[in-house]
């Protein structure tokens, strides 16, 4: 038995439990999962020209990715605590830093996911309502054509129009850079966690693909959600039934990584079997946010009829909620004290 | 040159004296501090063993704090003494969850603080502001590469540790026991 009494601190946000990092990051990390997995999506069906057929995960979902990434970087923004200097970092890139690489992809990613929106602009919305009452921003960069065609507009500026022709061109190589930038999003928001070795429920290595897996389900029930497509709901309904199996597989094996680790993790893994994270994380994620959307999803697959809108919302906030219970267990088991 | 402290668990009163001379030193805002008292009693009744310890930043060789730090605020000076620049930080929060001994915190004009060793005292040849005012002479501040260095002829006479070394990060201050 060992008793502690500390004196001479009280640090805000660092005692008794540390808090630096909250509800923002969580979010961020949920944004920038889901954004990462319909960025992967969107890149695999075009890499294998299955775009006109999956036309939701190739062009519709995607739309969401920017606002994702937007919303997201924005939360984290908001949690720097010395926001004014934030363009530091951009002066420097730290390979050992996962915060640096996060920062760059993004940097590169979010303008790639605007172009990709844009380049399928015309064939997901080639009917604008042209009176101006809801154009907003886009007013700034097309005009109205009426050349009896099936698009009612064009850019407003020949080097969009010839940037276009390009993009469309080379959208193989775009999907490639995509589905790259896309993995190292999604395995980012998890190895951002595990690089702490000082926060023993974060460090360990399970964490990035966990936090890809994660990522991607969430994308796949996006996707499942928009898709008006009776084939594509159906096959992303598939996907989403196996990146459900993989994430039970590797939260089981992260559990069962911590009971045979080192004393602090043992220690971390009781806050899971019998401790204050118990009922949340077992009941709500696990149970409500995986097994039942697994249950549901193969009722379908043999014939029920079951609203998928149930479906993707259940695993959206299970994705959610995942994120906000390793931000906050994570900083709950620390090393002293 | 590598400086370290050396501190003396048995003559260690836990008076605090510590805390307040660096408060006073690096002008730490109030609420905040660098350095800290633990108290540890260890056994059950009446095999009870009682260690009082300063702490604060190890210092370590392997630092988590540095590695982690996106934009490279977080650095090491001469002597392995390890540094903030308050106006390259973004005040991110990564070196605060990298380090195993809580040693940081985020000053409330946003950068993050921490100890220094009193490096702009070390300077000019003195002990950092800590190890200056303990009343039991406990603290001891050197360079540990240096053998005939007071903190090097004290961990060759006596018996040592380091706080959590399962960490892994090779801390800088050494507890004699």
């Amino acid at each position: 038995m060992e008793e502690i009494i500390v004196s001479g601190r009280s640090i805000p946000h660092v005692d008794p439990i540390l808090d630096i990092w909250g509800l923002p990051i969580s979010l961020y990390l949920f944004l920038g999962g889901l954004a990462a997995g319909i960025t992967i999506f969107a890149a695999v069906v075009t890499i294998l020209k299955k775009d006109e057929q999956y036309s939701t995960a190739a062009k519709i979902a995607p739309i969401i990715t920017p606002i994702a990434l937007a919303v997201g970087l924005l939360f984290l923004l908001v949690d720097l605590h010395h926001i004014l200097y934030a363009w530091q970092l951009f002066t420097t890139i730290r390979l050992d830093s996962p915060m640096s690489w996060g920062a760059w992809t993004l940097l590169i990613i979010t303008p790639l996911s605007i172009i990709w929106v844009a380049m399928h602009m015309k064939s997901i919305m080639p009917m604008l309502n042209m009176g101006g009452c809801c154009l907003g921003v886009l007013g700034f960069f097309i005009v109205e054509k009426n050349d009896g065609s099936q698009v009612n507009w064009e850019w407003r500026y020949p080097f969009l129009i010839n940037f276009e022709k390009f993009v469309i061109a080379q959208k193989q190589v775009f999907a490639w850079i995509m589905l790259v930038l896309g993995l190292v999003v999604g395995v980012y928001t998890g190895i951002l966690l595990s690089a702490f070795n000082a926060r023993p429920l974060w460090n360990t290595a399970i964490l990035g693909p966990l936090f890809l897996t994660s990522g991607l389900s969430t994308g796949a029930a996006a996707i499942m959600w928009l898709s008006s497509d009776h084939h594509e709901v159906k096959l992303f309904s598939k996907i989403d039934l196996f990146l459900i199996l993989i994430e039970l597989f590797l939260i089981v094996h992260m559990i069962m990584g911590f009971r045979a680790g080192s004393e602090i993790q043992i220690y971390a893994a009781t806050f899971f079997l019998g401790g204050d994270f118990t009922v949340i994380f077992w009941v709500f994620f696990v149970g409500l946010g995986l097994l039942i959307p697994l249950v549901l999803e193969s009722m379908e697959l043999v014939g029920k009829k079951v609203p998928v809108a149930i479906v993707a919302f259940l695993i959206l906030s299970g994705g959610l909620l995942f994120r906000i219970i390793m931000v906050d267990a994570g900083q709950v088991i620390r090393f002293l004290y | 040159m590598r400086y370290g402290m050396v501190i003396d668990t048995i003559k260690c009163v836990g008076c605090t004296d510590c805390v307040v001379a660096c408060q006073t030193e690096n002008n730490v805002p109030l609420g905040y501090a660098r350095d800290w008292v633990v108290e540890a009693v260890v056994g059950t009744y009446p095999e009870l063993h009682l260690e009082i310890r300063t702490e604060r930043c190890n210092h370590c060789i392997d630092t988590p704090c540095v590695r982690t730090c996106p934009t490279g605020a977080s650095h090491i000076i001469e002597g392995g003494i390890v540094k903030v620049t308050a106006n390259e930080c973004i005040g991110c929060g990564a070196c605060i969850e990298s380090c195993p001994y809580d040693a940081r915190y985020v000053h409330p004009n946003g950068y993050v603080d921490k100890c220094t060793f009193c490096d702009h005292r070390v300077a000019n040849g003195q002990d950092p502001a800590c190890v200056s005012v303990c009343p039991t002479y406990c603290m001891h501040f050197g360079d540990l590469d240096d053998p005939n260095s007071e903190v090097s002829k004290l961990l060759a006479t006596r018996n040592s540790k380091v706080l959590a070394p399962e960490a892994g990060t090779k801390p800088q201050i050494f507890y004699l026991i």
